[in-house]
Protein backbone atom coordinates (compact mmCIF):
# COMPACT_ATOMS: atom_id res chain seq x y z
CA UNK A 1 0.00 0.00 0.00
CA UNK A 2 2.53 2.69 0.94
CA UNK A 3 5.88 2.11 -1.66
CA UNK A 4 9.02 2.02 0.23
CA UNK A 5 10.80 3.78 -1.77
CA UNK A 6 8.78 7.16 -0.76
CA UNK A 7 9.21 9.18 2.26
CA UNK A 8 6.22 10.62 4.32
CA UNK A 9 5.48 13.52 5.83
CA UNK A 10 3.38 13.96 9.19
CA UNK A 11 0.88 16.14 7.10
CA UNK A 12 0.18 13.22 4.97
CA UNK A 13 2.50 14.07 2.13
CA UNK A 14 4.69 11.47 0.14
CA UNK A 15 7.97 12.30 -2.10
CA UNK A 16 10.21 10.32 -4.22
CA UNK A 17 13.46 11.68 -5.25
CA UNK A 18 14.98 10.91 -8.46
CA UNK A 19 17.74 12.75 -9.69
CA UNK A 20 17.36 15.68 -7.57
CA UNK A 21 13.31 16.03 -8.32
CA UNK A 22 10.88 15.18 -6.18
CA UNK A 23 7.61 14.13 -6.93
CA UNK A 24 4.66 15.23 -4.66
CA UNK A 25 1.16 13.50 -3.66
CA UNK A 26 -0.58 12.87 -0.65
CA UNK A 27 -0.97 9.91 1.14
CA UNK A 28 -3.82 7.03 0.36
CA UNK A 29 -4.28 7.37 4.08
CA UNK A 30 -4.42 11.32 3.30
CA UNK A 31 -7.47 10.73 0.69
CA UNK A 32 -9.51 8.82 2.79
CA UNK A 33 -9.66 10.88 5.49
CA UNK A 34 -10.81 13.35 2.73
CA UNK A 35 -13.53 11.68 1.09
CA UNK A 36 -14.94 12.89 -2.33
CA UNK A 37 -12.03 15.18 -3.85
CA UNK A 38 -13.66 17.46 -5.93
CA UNK A 39 -10.93 20.25 -6.32
CA UNK A 40 -6.84 20.75 -6.65
CA UNK A 41 -4.99 24.04 -6.27
CA UNK A 42 -1.27 23.72 -7.06
CA UNK A 43 1.31 26.51 -7.46
CA UNK A 44 2.78 27.26 -10.79
CA UNK A 45 5.55 25.94 -12.14
CA UNK A 46 8.86 27.92 -10.90
CA UNK A 47 7.19 28.76 -7.53
CA UNK A 48 9.28 28.25 -4.86
CA UNK A 49 7.97 26.44 -1.53
CA UNK A 50 9.53 26.03 1.67
CA UNK A 51 9.13 22.69 3.60
CA UNK A 52 6.70 22.72 5.94
CA UNK A 53 5.12 25.26 4.41
CA UNK A 54 1.34 25.16 2.12
CA UNK A 55 2.11 24.58 -1.71
CA UNK A 56 -1.89 24.24 -2.22
CA UNK A 57 -4.44 22.71 -1.23
CA UNK A 58 -7.06 19.97 -1.67
CA UNK A 59 -10.75 20.58 -1.58
CA UNK A 60 -12.92 17.52 -0.51
CA UNK A 61 -17.01 18.32 -0.71
CA UNK A 62 -16.45 18.61 2.96
CA UNK A 63 -13.87 21.07 3.51
CA UNK A 64 -10.25 22.22 2.12
CA UNK A 65 -6.99 20.84 3.50
CA UNK A 66 -3.37 22.93 2.64
CA UNK A 67 -1.22 20.52 1.34
CA UNK A 68 2.60 21.14 2.75
CA UNK A 69 5.66 20.94 1.21
CA UNK A 70 7.56 17.81 2.31
CA UNK A 71 10.49 19.14 0.69
CA UNK A 72 11.87 22.84 0.01
CA UNK A 73 12.42 23.47 -3.80
CA UNK A 74 11.32 24.47 -6.82
CA UNK A 75 8.30 23.79 -8.48
CA UNK A 76 8.93 22.49 -12.18
CA UNK A 77 5.83 20.90 -13.00
CA UNK A 78 2.45 20.26 -11.80
CA UNK A 79 0.06 17.25 -12.69
CA UNK A 80 -1.79 18.63 -15.36
CA UNK A 81 -4.91 15.65 -14.88
CA UNK A 82 -6.17 17.50 -11.86
CA UNK A 83 -7.81 20.33 -12.96
CA UNK A 84 -10.37 18.42 -15.05
CA UNK A 85 -10.56 15.03 -13.09
CA UNK A 86 -9.49 16.07 -9.11
CA UNK A 87 -11.70 12.40 -8.30
CA UNK A 88 -8.07 10.40 -9.66
CA UNK A 89 -6.54 11.92 -5.99
CA UNK A 90 -9.64 9.35 -4.42
CA UNK A 91 -8.39 6.41 -6.90
CA UNK A 92 -4.70 6.65 -7.18
CA UNK A 93 -2.91 8.86 -4.54
CA UNK A 94 0.73 6.97 -4.96
CA UNK A 95 0.93 7.31 -8.59
CA UNK A 96 -1.28 8.68 -11.54
CA UNK A 97 -2.76 11.49 -9.21
CA UNK A 98 0.95 13.13 -7.92
CA UNK A 99 0.39 16.57 -7.34
CA UNK A 100 3.65 18.94 -8.15
CA UNK A 101 7.17 17.70 -9.36
CA UNK A 102 10.34 19.89 -7.37
CA UNK A 103 13.77 20.46 -8.23
CA UNK A 104 15.12 19.81 -4.50
CA UNK A 105 16.84 22.95 -2.70
CA UNK A 106 18.02 21.13 0.28
CA UNK A 107 18.33 17.38 -0.17
CA UNK A 108 19.38 17.36 3.45
CA UNK A 109 15.75 17.58 4.42
CA UNK A 110 15.13 14.28 3.55
CA UNK A 111 16.22 11.96 6.38
CA UNK A 112 13.64 14.29 8.35
CA UNK A 113 10.87 12.56 6.36
CA UNK A 114 9.48 8.98 7.81
CA UNK A 115 10.07 5.36 5.89
CA UNK A 116 6.81 3.77 4.97
CA UNK A 117 6.89 1.06 7.85
CA UNK A 118 7.16 4.40 10.16
CA UNK A 119 4.40 6.08 8.54
CA UNK A 120 2.22 2.73 8.70
CA UNK A 121 3.47 3.29 12.50
CA UNK A 122 2.13 6.76 12.70
CA UNK A 123 -0.78 6.60 10.93
CA UNK A 124 -1.51 3.32 12.94
CA UNK A 125 -1.45 5.48 16.36
CA UNK A 126 -3.40 8.65 15.04
CA UNK A 127 -6.94 6.62 15.08
CA UNK B 1 -5.42 3.98 24.91
CA UNK B 2 -7.50 7.03 24.86
CA UNK B 3 -9.95 8.10 27.94
CA UNK B 4 -13.83 7.15 27.70
CA UNK B 5 -14.93 9.43 24.83
CA UNK B 6 -17.20 12.17 26.38
CA UNK B 7 -18.86 12.20 23.21
CA UNK B 8 -22.68 11.18 23.16
CA UNK B 9 -24.08 8.29 21.02
CA UNK B 10 -27.21 6.94 19.71
CA UNK B 11 -28.18 3.61 19.69
CA UNK B 12 -26.88 2.49 16.16
CA UNK B 13 -22.90 3.57 16.94
CA UNK B 14 -21.87 -0.01 16.82
CA UNK B 15 -23.56 -0.52 13.98
CA UNK B 16 -22.28 2.54 12.29
CA UNK B 17 -18.63 1.26 12.93
CA UNK B 18 -19.30 -2.16 12.07
CA UNK B 19 -20.37 -0.66 8.73
CA UNK B 20 -16.95 1.01 7.92
CA UNK B 21 -18.91 4.59 8.68
CA UNK B 22 -16.07 7.53 8.83
CA UNK B 23 -17.25 9.17 12.37
CA UNK B 24 -16.91 13.12 13.41
CA UNK B 25 -17.72 14.82 16.58
CA UNK B 26 -20.85 16.48 15.70
CA UNK B 27 -22.35 18.75 18.33
CA UNK B 28 -21.01 17.06 21.06
CA UNK B 29 -22.12 13.62 19.24
CA UNK B 30 -19.99 11.00 17.89
CA UNK B 31 -21.86 10.75 14.44
CA UNK B 32 -21.37 8.89 10.81
CA UNK B 33 -20.50 11.79 8.54
CA UNK B 34 -20.02 9.47 5.68
CA UNK B 35 -20.08 5.38 4.74
CA UNK B 36 -19.13 5.65 0.61
CA UNK B 37 -18.79 9.13 -0.17
CA UNK B 38 -20.78 11.98 0.21
CA UNK B 39 -21.59 12.63 -3.85
CA UNK B 40 -22.63 8.93 -4.03
CA UNK B 41 -24.73 9.11 -1.33
CA UNK B 42 -25.78 12.70 -2.00
CA UNK B 43 -27.15 11.22 -5.29
CA UNK B 44 -28.75 8.14 -4.24
CA UNK B 45 -31.29 10.55 -1.77
CA UNK B 46 -32.18 12.49 -5.25
CA UNK B 47 -32.37 8.86 -7.32
CA UNK B 48 -33.18 6.67 -5.16
CA UNK B 49 -33.59 6.28 -1.50
CA UNK B 50 -30.95 7.16 1.32
CA UNK B 51 -31.53 5.99 4.97
CA UNK B 52 -30.22 8.32 7.86
CA UNK B 53 -29.97 7.75 11.72
CA UNK B 54 -30.81 11.04 13.24
CA UNK B 55 -31.29 9.84 16.79
CA UNK B 56 -28.91 13.19 17.74
CA UNK B 57 -31.88 14.88 17.49
CA UNK B 58 -33.41 16.15 20.70
CA UNK B 59 -37.23 16.00 21.80
CA UNK B 60 -39.09 17.62 24.24
CA UNK B 61 -42.74 17.04 24.49
CA UNK B 62 -45.20 19.10 25.76
CA UNK B 63 -48.83 17.99 27.69
CA UNK B 64 -51.63 19.41 29.64
CA UNK B 65 -54.28 21.66 29.72
CA UNK B 66 -52.74 24.52 28.46
CA UNK B 67 -49.81 22.98 26.16
CA UNK B 68 -51.02 24.60 23.07
CA UNK B 69 -50.63 28.07 25.29
CA UNK B 70 -47.08 27.24 26.43
CA UNK B 71 -46.31 25.87 22.76
CA UNK B 72 -47.86 28.71 21.06
CA UNK B 73 -46.20 31.54 23.46
CA UNK B 74 -42.39 30.10 23.08
CA UNK B 75 -42.56 29.74 19.09
CA UNK B 76 -43.25 31.60 16.16
CA UNK B 77 -45.67 29.79 13.83
CA UNK B 78 -49.49 29.36 14.65
CA UNK B 79 -49.68 26.26 16.78
CA UNK B 80 -54.05 27.29 17.09
CA UNK B 81 -54.10 26.41 13.34
CA UNK B 82 -51.98 22.86 13.76
CA UNK B 83 -54.67 20.10 13.42
CA UNK B 84 -54.16 16.70 15.01
CA UNK B 85 -51.80 14.53 13.15
CA UNK B 86 -50.16 18.00 11.11
CA UNK B 87 -46.35 19.29 11.81
CA UNK B 88 -44.59 22.53 10.84
CA UNK B 89 -41.56 24.28 11.29
CA UNK B 90 -41.32 26.87 13.80
CA UNK B 91 -38.80 28.98 16.10
CA UNK B 92 -37.78 29.57 19.17
CA UNK B 93 -36.71 32.92 20.17
CA UNK B 94 -35.08 35.12 22.52
CA UNK B 95 -37.18 38.18 23.44
CA UNK B 96 -34.71 40.30 20.89
CA UNK B 97 -35.71 38.19 18.01
CA UNK B 98 -32.92 36.29 17.75
CA UNK B 99 -32.61 32.42 17.63
CA UNK B 100 -32.89 29.93 20.41
CA UNK B 101 -33.48 26.55 18.14
CA UNK B 102 -35.03 26.12 14.74
CA UNK B 103 -37.71 23.13 15.44
CA UNK B 104 -40.87 20.92 14.51
CA UNK B 105 -43.57 20.84 15.67
CA UNK B 106 -46.21 18.12 16.12
CA UNK B 107 -49.16 18.32 17.37
CA UNK B 108 -50.11 14.92 18.47
CA UNK B 109 -53.46 15.74 20.67
CA UNK B 110 -55.15 18.95 21.40
CA UNK B 111 -53.24 18.73 25.00
CA UNK B 112 -49.99 16.89 23.59
CA UNK B 113 -46.90 18.55 21.42
CA UNK B 114 -43.86 16.68 20.26
CA UNK B 115 -41.46 18.81 19.66
CA UNK B 116 -37.68 17.37 17.07
CA UNK B 117 -34.67 19.85 17.83
CA UNK B 118 -31.39 20.24 17.38
CA UNK B 119 -29.28 17.90 18.93
CA UNK B 120 -26.78 20.57 20.89
CA UNK B 121 -29.47 22.56 21.49
CA UNK B 122 -31.64 20.42 23.61
CA UNK B 123 -30.76 21.05 26.79
CA UNK B 124 -30.99 24.97 26.07
CA UNK B 125 -34.34 24.73 24.35
CA UNK B 126 -35.83 22.79 27.15
CA UNK B 127 -34.13 25.27 29.81
CA UNK B 128 -35.97 28.19 27.78
CA UNK B 129 -39.20 26.55 27.72
CA UNK B 130 -39.10 25.66 31.17
CA UNK B 131 -38.29 29.24 31.91
CA UNK B 132 -41.38 30.24 30.19
CA UNK B 133 -43.63 28.34 31.04
CA UNK B 134 -46.40 30.24 33.64
CA UNK B 135 -49.25 27.70 31.74
CA UNK B 136 -50.67 24.45 33.49
CA UNK B 137 -48.54 22.54 31.00
CA UNK B 138 -45.73 20.10 31.87
CA UNK B 139 -42.16 20.02 29.51
CA UNK B 140 -40.25 17.05 29.27
CA UNK B 141 -36.62 16.41 27.52
CA UNK B 142 -37.56 12.70 25.99
CA UNK B 143 -34.81 12.47 23.57
CA UNK B 144 -33.49 9.18 25.04
CA UNK B 145 -37.05 7.49 24.82
CA UNK B 146 -36.52 8.21 20.97
CA UNK B 147 -34.31 6.49 17.95
CA UNK B 148 -35.01 8.66 15.17
CA UNK B 149 -34.18 7.52 11.07
CA UNK B 150 -35.09 9.49 7.88
CA UNK B 151 -35.72 7.66 4.94
CA UNK B 152 -35.68 10.05 2.36
CA UNK B 153 -35.47 9.99 -1.89
CA UNK B 154 -38.31 8.99 -4.67
CA UNK B 155 -38.12 5.73 -3.51
CA UNK B 156 -38.76 6.39 0.15
CA UNK B 157 -41.95 5.65 0.42
CA UNK B 158 -41.86 1.98 -1.58
CA UNK B 159 -38.98 1.32 0.67
CA UNK B 160 -41.06 2.28 4.28
CA UNK B 161 -44.59 1.32 3.10
CA UNK B 162 -42.90 -2.53 2.89
CA UNK B 163 -42.34 -2.48 6.85
CA UNK B 164 -45.69 -0.84 8.37
CA UNK B 165 -49.26 -1.56 7.69
CA UNK B 166 -50.50 2.63 7.66
CA UNK B 167 -50.64 3.82 4.35
CA UNK B 168 -48.09 5.96 3.89
CA UNK B 169 -49.98 7.82 0.76
CA UNK B 170 -52.66 9.22 3.09
CA UNK B 171 -50.15 11.05 5.20
CA UNK B 172 -49.89 14.06 3.62
CA UNK B 173 -46.42 16.11 3.68
CA UNK B 174 -45.85 17.83 6.77
CA UNK B 175 -48.70 15.19 8.55
CA UNK B 176 -47.88 12.57 10.96
CA UNK B 177 -49.37 8.71 11.84
CA UNK B 178 -48.64 6.74 14.68
CA UNK B 179 -48.76 3.42 14.01
CA UNK B 180 -46.17 0.59 13.68
CA UNK B 181 -43.43 -0.45 11.84
CA UNK B 182 -41.54 -3.66 11.68
CA UNK B 183 -44.31 -4.40 14.26
CA UNK B 184 -42.87 -1.72 16.81
CA UNK B 185 -45.12 1.07 17.98
CA UNK B 186 -43.48 4.05 16.07
CA UNK B 187 -44.41 7.76 14.97
CA UNK B 188 -44.27 8.27 10.92
CA UNK B 189 -44.06 11.73 10.07
CA UNK B 190 -43.72 12.70 6.09
CA UNK B 191 -41.02 15.25 6.94
CA UNK B 192 -37.38 15.85 6.22
CA UNK B 193 -34.59 17.75 5.98
CA UNK B 194 -33.32 16.96 2.07
CA UNK B 195 -35.41 18.42 -0.31
CA UNK B 196 -36.62 15.01 -1.21
CA UNK B 197 -39.76 13.45 -0.26
CA UNK B 198 -39.37 10.98 2.65
CA UNK B 199 -40.15 10.05 5.93
CA UNK B 200 -38.73 10.26 9.67
CA UNK B 201 -39.73 7.60 12.07
CA UNK B 202 -39.75 7.58 15.47
CA UNK B 203 -38.96 4.96 17.23
CA UNK B 204 -37.92 3.21 21.38
CA UNK B 205 -34.23 3.09 20.93
CA UNK B 206 -34.17 -1.03 22.12
CA UNK B 207 -35.28 -1.70 18.48
CA UNK B 208 -33.15 0.55 16.49
CA UNK B 209 -30.38 -1.60 15.27
CA UNK B 210 -33.38 -4.44 13.75
CA UNK B 211 -35.68 -1.70 12.07
CA UNK B 212 -32.39 -0.19 10.61
CA UNK B 213 -31.68 -3.47 9.04
CA UNK B 214 -35.06 -4.07 8.00
CA UNK B 215 -35.17 -0.63 6.57
CA UNK B 216 -31.92 -1.18 4.28
CA UNK B 217 -33.21 -5.19 3.33
CA UNK B 218 -36.70 -2.98 2.15
CA UNK B 219 -34.64 -0.52 0.32
CA UNK B 220 -32.58 -2.94 -1.47
CA UNK B 221 -34.30 -3.70 -4.54
CA UNK B 222 -34.05 0.20 -5.28
CA UNK B 223 -30.37 0.07 -4.01
CA UNK B 224 -30.70 2.06 -0.88
CA UNK B 225 -27.93 3.71 0.89
CA UNK B 226 -26.98 4.49 4.50
CA UNK B 227 -26.03 8.45 4.50
CA UNK B 228 -24.10 10.30 7.03
CA UNK B 229 -24.16 13.65 8.05
CA UNK B 230 -22.40 14.54 4.91
CA UNK B 231 -24.75 14.11 2.26
CA UNK B 232 -27.39 14.92 4.97
CA UNK B 233 -25.62 19.02 4.71
CA UNK B 234 -25.09 19.18 1.13
CA UNK B 235 -28.76 17.84 0.37
CA UNK B 236 -30.37 20.50 3.15
CA UNK B 237 -27.95 23.42 1.48
CA UNK B 238 -29.20 22.46 -2.22
CA UNK B 239 -32.60 22.55 -0.47
CA UNK B 240 -31.67 26.20 1.24
CA UNK B 241 -32.75 24.54 4.02
CA UNK B 242 -31.19 26.74 7.25
CA UNK B 243 -29.08 25.31 9.67
CA UNK B 244 -28.83 26.20 13.40
CA UNK B 245 -25.09 27.45 13.61
CA UNK B 246 -24.62 28.53 10.24
CA UNK B 247 -27.77 30.82 8.90
CA UNK B 248 -29.04 31.39 12.04
CA UNK B 249 -28.32 31.76 15.69
CA UNK B 250 -28.98 34.02 18.58
CA UNK B 251 -27.84 36.63 16.49
CA UNK B 252 -30.01 36.17 13.52
CA UNK B 253 -33.72 36.85 13.33
CA UNK B 254 -35.96 34.67 11.48
CA UNK B 255 -36.83 37.69 9.26
CA UNK B 256 -33.37 38.26 7.98
CA UNK B 257 -32.85 34.48 7.55
CA UNK B 258 -35.37 34.36 5.14
CA UNK B 259 -38.04 32.85 7.29
CA UNK B 260 -40.75 35.40 7.64
CA UNK B 261 -43.57 32.53 6.76
CA UNK B 262 -42.61 30.98 9.92
CA UNK B 263 -43.53 33.99 12.13
CA UNK B 264 -47.17 34.57 12.45
CA UNK B 265 -47.69 38.07 14.39
CA UNK B 266 -51.54 37.95 13.68
CA UNK B 267 -51.46 35.09 16.04
CA UNK B 268 -51.00 37.13 19.95
CA UNK B 269 -48.33 37.63 22.22
CA UNK B 270 -45.18 35.39 21.72
CA UNK B 271 -41.68 35.75 22.87
CA UNK B 272 -39.53 37.83 20.33
CA UNK B 273 -42.79 39.32 18.93
CA UNK B 274 -42.15 43.10 19.82
CA UNK B 275 -38.03 42.86 18.62
CA UNK B 276 -39.58 41.42 15.29
CA UNK B 277 -42.18 43.71 15.00
CA UNK B 278 -39.67 46.67 15.16
CA UNK B 279 -37.77 45.16 13.10
CA UNK B 280 -40.03 44.63 10.61
CA UNK B 281 -41.50 48.41 10.39
CA UNK B 282 -37.78 49.81 10.71
CA UNK B 283 -36.73 46.76 7.96
CA UNK B 284 -33.91 44.62 8.45
CA UNK B 285 -30.25 45.55 7.37
CA UNK B 286 -28.90 42.08 6.22
CA UNK B 287 -30.50 39.15 4.43
CA UNK B 288 -29.53 35.42 3.27
CA UNK B 289 -29.10 35.47 0.38
CA UNK B 290 -28.00 32.36 -2.17
CA UNK B 291 -24.63 32.67 -4.53
CA UNK B 292 -22.91 30.42 -7.19
CA UNK B 293 -19.57 30.44 -7.63
CA UNK B 294 -18.67 31.74 -10.99
CA UNK B 295 -15.03 29.53 -11.52
CA UNK B 296 -13.61 26.89 -9.83
CA UNK B 297 -13.15 27.97 -6.00
CA UNK B 298 -15.53 26.71 -3.39
CA UNK B 299 -16.46 28.79 -1.03
CA UNK B 300 -17.12 27.73 2.76
CA UNK B 301 -18.58 28.85 5.92
CA UNK B 302 -17.36 31.86 7.09
CA UNK B 303 -15.31 33.15 4.29
CA UNK B 304 -16.20 36.87 3.91
CA UNK B 305 -18.00 38.34 0.72
CA UNK B 306 -16.75 41.75 -0.81
CA UNK B 307 -19.14 43.95 -2.55
CA UNK B 308 -16.72 47.27 -2.93
CA UNK B 309 -15.16 46.67 0.10
CA UNK B 310 -16.53 44.05 2.94
CA UNK B 311 -20.04 43.07 3.01
CA UNK B 312 -20.83 39.61 4.56
CA UNK B 313 -20.05 36.39 5.41
CA UNK B 314 -21.26 33.22 3.50
CA UNK B 315 -22.67 30.89 6.10
CA UNK B 316 -22.57 27.18 4.31
CA UNK B 317 -20.43 26.74 0.94
CA UNK B 318 -20.02 23.65 -0.67
CA UNK B 319 -19.93 21.83 -4.24
CA UNK B 320 -23.44 20.91 -5.13
CA UNK B 321 -23.00 16.90 -6.12
CA UNK B 322 -26.95 17.38 -7.65
CA UNK B 323 -26.04 20.44 -9.78
CA UNK B 324 -22.33 20.31 -10.54
CA UNK B 325 -21.82 23.84 -9.33
CA UNK B 326 -20.53 25.44 -6.33
CA UNK B 327 -22.89 27.00 -4.29
CA UNK B 328 -23.54 28.74 -0.55
CA UNK B 329 -25.85 30.93 1.16
CA UNK B 330 -24.04 34.20 2.74
CA UNK B 331 -25.50 37.05 4.51
CA UNK B 332 -25.45 40.42 2.38
CA UNK B 333 -26.67 43.84 3.03
CA UNK B 334 -30.45 44.21 1.97
CA UNK B 335 -29.88 46.18 -0.96
CA UNK B 336 -27.67 43.51 -2.65
CA UNK B 337 -29.53 40.76 -1.16
CA UNK B 338 -31.31 39.98 -4.69
CA UNK B 339 -30.94 37.29 -7.14
CA UNK B 340 -28.02 38.87 -10.22
CA UNK B 341 -25.70 40.59 -8.24
CA UNK B 342 -22.01 39.77 -8.77
CA UNK B 343 -20.32 39.64 -5.52
CA UNK B 344 -16.74 38.37 -4.19
CA UNK B 345 -16.21 35.63 -2.44
CA UNK B 346 -12.61 35.88 -0.29
CA UNK B 347 -11.16 32.01 -0.91
CA UNK B 348 -7.72 32.04 1.06
CA UNK B 349 -6.81 35.33 0.89
CA UNK B 350 -7.87 34.92 -3.03
CA UNK B 351 -11.22 36.93 -4.18
CA UNK B 352 -13.31 34.77 -6.23
CA UNK B 353 -16.46 35.99 -8.36
CA UNK B 354 -19.82 34.77 -7.70
CA UNK B 355 -23.36 36.17 -8.52
CA UNK B 356 -26.23 35.85 -6.58
CA UNK B 357 -28.95 33.47 -7.31
CA UNK B 358 -32.81 32.30 -6.52
CA UNK B 359 -32.77 30.06 -3.73
CA UNK B 360 -33.72 26.96 -3.13
CA UNK B 361 -30.62 25.72 -5.53
CA UNK B 362 -32.04 22.49 -5.95
CA UNK B 363 -36.24 21.70 -6.14
CA UNK B 364 -37.73 18.43 -7.09
CA UNK B 365 -40.26 17.64 -9.81
CA UNK B 366 -43.58 16.88 -8.16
Amino acid sequence: MYPENFRYSKEHEWVLVEGGIGTIGITDHAQQELGDIVYVDLPKPGTRVEQGRSLGSVESVKAVSDVYAPVSGEVTEINPALADAPEKLNADPHGAAWLVKIRLSAPDELPQLMSAADYQTYIGAEK
Amino acid sequence: MPLASPLRRTALNSVHRAMGAKMVEFGGWDMPVQYAGIIAEHMTVRQKVGLFDIGHMGKIEIRGPQAALLTDFVTTNAVAKLRTGQAHYSGLLYENGGFVDDILVHKVAEDDYFLCVNASNQEKDFEHIRAHNRFDATVELTSDRYSQLAIQGPQARATLQKLTPVDLRAIKYYWFADGDVCGVPARIAHTGYTGEDGFEIYFPPTEAESIWTRVLEAGAEFDIKPCGLGARNTLRLEAAMVLYGHEIDASISPLEAGLAWIVKFDKGEFIGREALLQQKESGVTRKLTGFEMTGRPIARDGYEIHWNGAAGWVTSGSPAPALNRNIGLCYLPVEFARPGVAIQVVVRGQPADAMTVETPFYKRAK
